[in-house]
């Protein structure tokens, strides 16, 4: 019977949200396409794989080693690429994350397999294999059918909706492995303090260049904190040097999906929109009705962000 | 020492997009075509090598004619050599860094730059796939880049940081904004790069494991709400993020 595989994401020993959805996705295609589908998780010591089994994939390997702990391209690479040729997998699923989407492709390239990254929907049964993408950064999609015998696909997080967890315990295998390729590795990371990232936030607040200076982004900072938001910013105030570019939202910054986006005093140009409008949720404030942003919201606020953003704050500590 | 550069040619980011007549492009009337924003700082970041170490420098960019556009902005910045690798039809990232993989295994790099994603098909697969053809190790989403001697290190990206990673050369590195500030073409490199020929060859044929059936339009977001024009409207938008959209 042929496989699905799920790379299940662990960093510093703990999976990531978005594996699950990935997981659920691999189980629903092994589903559609009559296969069995597997989890490979590769680490050194990883808590509660069993998880997996949760969103439906009864089966987890561990692909262990004390050089896995630290992800390192090759190693992760070679390391999944040999298990899949093992269990002739024919579909290799990941979570478009920063590392897959670095090492997602060592693999497709390794098993010589068509390969479609950050999907947002597909269409698979025994015949044929079609996935959805967004291109020109969301300013259209795109269906593509994968015809090859081997396939990699990465999913955008935070489309697929990993449902409820079921109470099913996944069945893990250790496989030791003995010589990882650590041809390239790392050596060091470098946590931004305390702060939620855009990319993997559910709730973001951004503010622009209305807010006139880096000062008043403690407005922004603040609902941040009292929604639990990450802090997100148009590239004219990271231009401006107010902001750090890894808080870019857009199209030469990060796309993201969560679900409330709040923008504030942006004025919604075209690259900023390409990286926020598939949000489940737009909110925007800003003086001008006529800004671009509202086109997108679902829900607007005409006014001056120096007056709206307090009175939210405090509106949202009264229903807490 | 020689230094490979791949660059895409793609629509400005300004472009409204319309989808073409046969349904599976975007309609290019009146669209202006740039070198691929994230490959000015792989070109950037090869004449900088180049400028420390010396070495001999490529740009490599396959697609049609009209590649050459970007193949000459890359020469008049800086870089010696132009290869455009012929193909007008449709391929995909595999096919693509398989044709890329072979030129470069002839030039016989040492180092590779591509940019961390092209803004048209925005796959980010490319440099990693071709990097895999080449059996070179990769590092993606740089940052910020030292090589000395052989040793090369590397900061790239990843969710709320950034991880510090060591590889030795050969190797193939994507760039990311934030690694260095593109020089423009100086005069003298616009007249210089005038000069120097453009090799061209017809791209490897290889088979295409991905088909591209359609290109359609995202489905348009309903009207949102103007919620109110001044304070008084916060209230109401609490209780709609609350119990219409529950996402707080
Ligand atoms: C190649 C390229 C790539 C780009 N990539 C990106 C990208 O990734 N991300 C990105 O964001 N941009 C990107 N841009 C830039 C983009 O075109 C815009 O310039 C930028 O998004 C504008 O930022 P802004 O909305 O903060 O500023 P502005 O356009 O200046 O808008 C400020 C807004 O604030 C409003 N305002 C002013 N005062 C107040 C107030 N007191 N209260 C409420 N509202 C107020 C104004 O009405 C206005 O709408 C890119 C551009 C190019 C050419
Ligand atoms: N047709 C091409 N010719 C040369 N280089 C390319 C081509 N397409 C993509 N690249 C390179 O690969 C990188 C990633 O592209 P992509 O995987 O398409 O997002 C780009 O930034 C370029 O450096």
């Amino acid at each position: 019977m042929s496989k699905v595989l799920v790379f299940i994401e662990q960093r510093n020993g703990i999976i990531k949200k978005a594996s699950f959805e990935a997981a659920r996705v691999a189980a629903d295609i092994a589903g559609k396409t009559g296969s069995e589908v597997e989890a490979v998780c590769i680490g050194d010591e990883v808590e509660s794989l069993e998880k997996a089994g949760n969103f439906s994939v009864p089966a987890v390997t561990h692909i262990k080693n004390k050089d896995f702990a630290n992800y390192s391209s090759s190693a992760y690479a070679s390391a999944l690429a040999e298990h899949a040729q093992g269990a002739s997998a024919t579909v290799v699923v990941f979570a478009n994350t920063s590392m897959a989407k670095e090492f997602s492709p060592l693999v497709a390239a390794n098993l010589d397999a068509g390969l479609a990254m950050d999907a947002t929907a597909y269409q698979v049964d025994s015949t044929s294999f079609i996935v959805t993408r967004p291109v020109y950064a969301g300013k259209a999609l795109i269906d593509v059918k994968i015809t090859s015998p081997v396939k990699v696909l990465t999913l955008r997080p935070n489309v697929f909706n990993p449902g409820e967890p079921s109470d099913l315990k996944a069945a893990v295998t250790v496989k030791e492995v003995t010589n990882a390729d650590l041809r390239s590795k790392v050596i060091e990371t470098k946590k931004a303090e305390g702060k939620l990232d855009v990319a993997e936030a559910d709730k973001i607040v951004s503010g622009g260049r209305g807010l006139k200076g880096p000062e008043h982004f403690t407005l922004i900072e603040e609902l941040a904190e009292e929604l639990g938001a990450a802090v997100g910013a148009s590239r004219a105030v990271v231009d401006a040097g107010w902001r750090s570019h890894s808080e870019q939202v857009g199209q030469t910054g990060k796309t993201v999906s969560p679900n409330l986006y709040i923008a504030v005093a942006i004025s919604g140009a075209i690259q900023h929109l390409a990286g926020m409008r598939s949000s489940k949720y737009i909110v925007a404030i800003n003086k001008d009705k006529d800004a671009p942003i509202f086109q997108v919201a679902d829900y607007g606020i005409v006014g001056d962000a120096f007056e709206i953003v307090p009175e939210l704050i405090k509106e949202i500590k009264k229903i807490k | 020492m020689k230094i490979v550069v791949c660059v895409s040619h793609v629509p400005d980011t300004a472009t409204r997009i319309n989808v073409s007549g046969d349904g599976k492009n975007i309609d290019s009337t009146g669209v202006t075509y740039i070198v691929n924003p994230y490959d000015e700082f792989a070109i950037e970041e090869a004449l900088k090598h180049k400028e420390k170490s010396g070495g001999e420098t490529y740009v490599v960019s396959l697609g049609g004619d009209a590649n050459k556009e970007t193949i000459k902005k890359a020469l008049a910045m800086g870089i010696d050599n132009g290869i455009l690798l012929k193909d007008d039809s449709y391929r995909d990232s595999l096919s693509v860094a398989k044709a890329l993989a072979a030129e470069i295994k002839s030039i016989g790099a040492d180092l590779v730059f591509f940019g961390k994603q092209s803004v048209d098909y925005d796959s980010s697969a490319v440099g990693q796939l071709t990097a895999e053809l080449l059996g070179m190790p990769l590092i993606s989403v740089v940052v910020d880049l030292s090589v000395e001697g052989s040793k090369v290190t590397a900061e790239r990206e990843i969710e709320g940081g950034k991880e510090v990673i060591e590889t030795t050369l050969p190797c193939v590195i994507t760039t990311q904004k934030g690694l260095n500030e593109p020089r423009y073409a100086s005069l003298k490199g616009i007249m210089a790069a005038k000069k120097k020929i453009i090799e061209e060859k017809p791209a490897l044929a290889v088979a295409n494991y991905v088909e591209l059936l359609q290109m359609k339009r995202p489905p348009a977001k309903e009207a949102g709400k103007i919620v109110g024009t001044d304070v008084s409207a916060v209230p109401e938008l609490v209780r709609l993020l609350r119990e219409e959209a529950k996402v707080i």
